[in-house]
């Protein structure tokens, strides 16, 4: 159903599953239509899901669609970005970074 | 991208590079490859500058109505990629800078001329809980994070129109707006803050200074003194609300440029009224040189004068 290797789409509905229960790693990309740099940020996330294929998941949560789980983690900005590790939310950033940057702080927090 | 000492790359790829796409860069590359330049402009994130974080703009000739800040944006983009500019994204701070000499190195990229119009990054306030925060209630941009606050409490920092206007922004989404502000009066346009006294939802705290942040997985309140005084026995005021919005000024986007060309001691770059920088065939403008006024008007005169001045210090150049 879902390929390793590309960003997968979860919501409010799946979060559990797809996220908390995920036994790899989960970066959580929180984004709406509105947010340009958040558009910017898609292609990046992208090519990051294919460069961290098998130790990296990443997943892609629309906060129009999904409210409660942006609100459950206190998502009150776009982008954000938080890393997930055996359920459990970690390191966190809330502003656009382009891909160099984004797989150094990647590296940092795995 | 070859790089800059390849034996290959022996003329460089571009006449003028344009660093940063806000609105002097967009202006600036617009001139340019109308005189006939080869153009190309770095961006790291999306084109627009601050014009695109700013919701409506009211004082920019040619719109009575006013124009959203991101549509005035993507017209700019639009029109600079009609006249054939190449866009590239990069992030010029990550990557080798080379400015001296004939031909100058950006992130990769060889040109004869240099346009650096990097613009400026909101200021922070440097208040306890403002960084850990970030994302999670603080935010430097209205109408990017508004959408959270809908029916709830938030508090603007600053007294200037960008504070002013997205307050009134933000109050017909939030349930309440507080504007704080450390001087009893506002710096803002008359208009504006006569605007945002009338609304019904907007509490103002003149003469506050911010003290602290608090929440612990999101903002939970705002804690305020009285600016008069001094900070012993001041009295303190703690706002219960789930934002903060900051809006205290920028600071330059400059620190690539340290030893490269003469900053002032803020950060800002110097020129000449021709937008020359202290490097041969680097030019500055908008928000990031030396200025009186900072305001997308005066950015987009500062590029077309930066690329017409290139285009002249070039065609100096080539008769020898």
């Amino acid at each position: 159903m879902t390929e390793e290797g590309k960003a997968r789409v979860v919501s409010d509905a799946n979060f559990d599953k797809e996220v908390l229960k995920s036994a790899t790693p989960v970066l959580v990309d929180f984004w709406a239509s509105w947010c340009k740099p958040c558009q910017k940020m898609a292609p990046i996330l992208e090519a990051v899901a294919q460069d961290y294929a098998g130790r990296l998941t990443v997943a892609k949560l629309d906060v129009e669609d999904s409210p409660g789980t942006a609100q459950r983690y206190d998502v009150r900005g776009i982008p954000t970005l938080i890393l997930f590790k055996g359920g459990q939310p970690g390191e966190r950033v809330s502003e656009y970074m382009p891909k160099e940057e984004l797989e150094r702080w990647l590296d940092a927090a795995l | 991208m070859s790089p800059a000492d390849s034996p290959a790359a022996s003329t460089a790829a571009w006449d003028l590079l344009v660093v940063g796409a806000g609105p002097a860069g967009l202006a600036a590359t617009i001139y340019a490859a109308r005189a006939g330049l080869r153009t190309s402009i770095l961006e790291r994130g999306a084109p627009g500058g601050q014009m695109a974080t700013a919701d409506w703009v009211e004082n920019y000739p040619g719109f009575p109505e006013g124009v959203a800040g991101v549509e005035l944006g993507l017209k700019m983009e639009e029109q600079a990629r009609r006249f054939g500019v190449t866009f590239l994204t990069a992030d010029v701070g990550a990557t080798g800078l080379q400015l001296a000499g004939p031909d100058k190195t950006v992130a990769g990229q060889r040109a004869r001329a240099v346009v650096v119009a990097t613009g400026s990054r909101p200021r922070r306030l440097g208040l306890p809980g403002e960084d850990r925060l970030a994302g999670r209630g603080v935010s430097y941009c209205a109408i990017c994070d508004g959408a959270f606050f809908r029916g709830k409490r938030v508090a603007v920092i600053g007294g200037g129109d960008s504070a002013v206007t997205e307050a009134a922004f933000l109050a017909k989404l939030a349930a309440k707006v507080f504007v704080v502000h450390r001087r009893d009066g506002f710096r803002a346009a008359p208009t504006l803050v006569e605007r945002v006294r009338a609304l019904e939802n907007v509490e103002l705290r003149l003469g506050r200074v911010p003290v602290s942040i608090e929440g612990s997985g999101g903002v939970e309140a705002l804690v305020l003194r009285e600016a008069a005084g001094g900070e012993a026995g001041a009295r303190e005021e703690r706002l219960e609300l789930d934002g903060v919005f900051i809006y205290v000024g920028t600071d330059p986007e400059t620190g690539f440029l340290k030893g490269k060309v003469d900053l002032d001691r803020a950060g800002y770059v110097i020129t000449d009224q021709e937008m020359r920088t202290s490097v041969p065939r680097v030019y500055a403008a908008g928000d990031v040189r030396v200025k009186g006024l900072r305001q997308v008007v005066t950015a987009v005169a500062d590029g077309a004068v930066a690329a017409m001045t290139a285009e002249k210090d070039l065609a100096a150049l080539a008769q020898g």
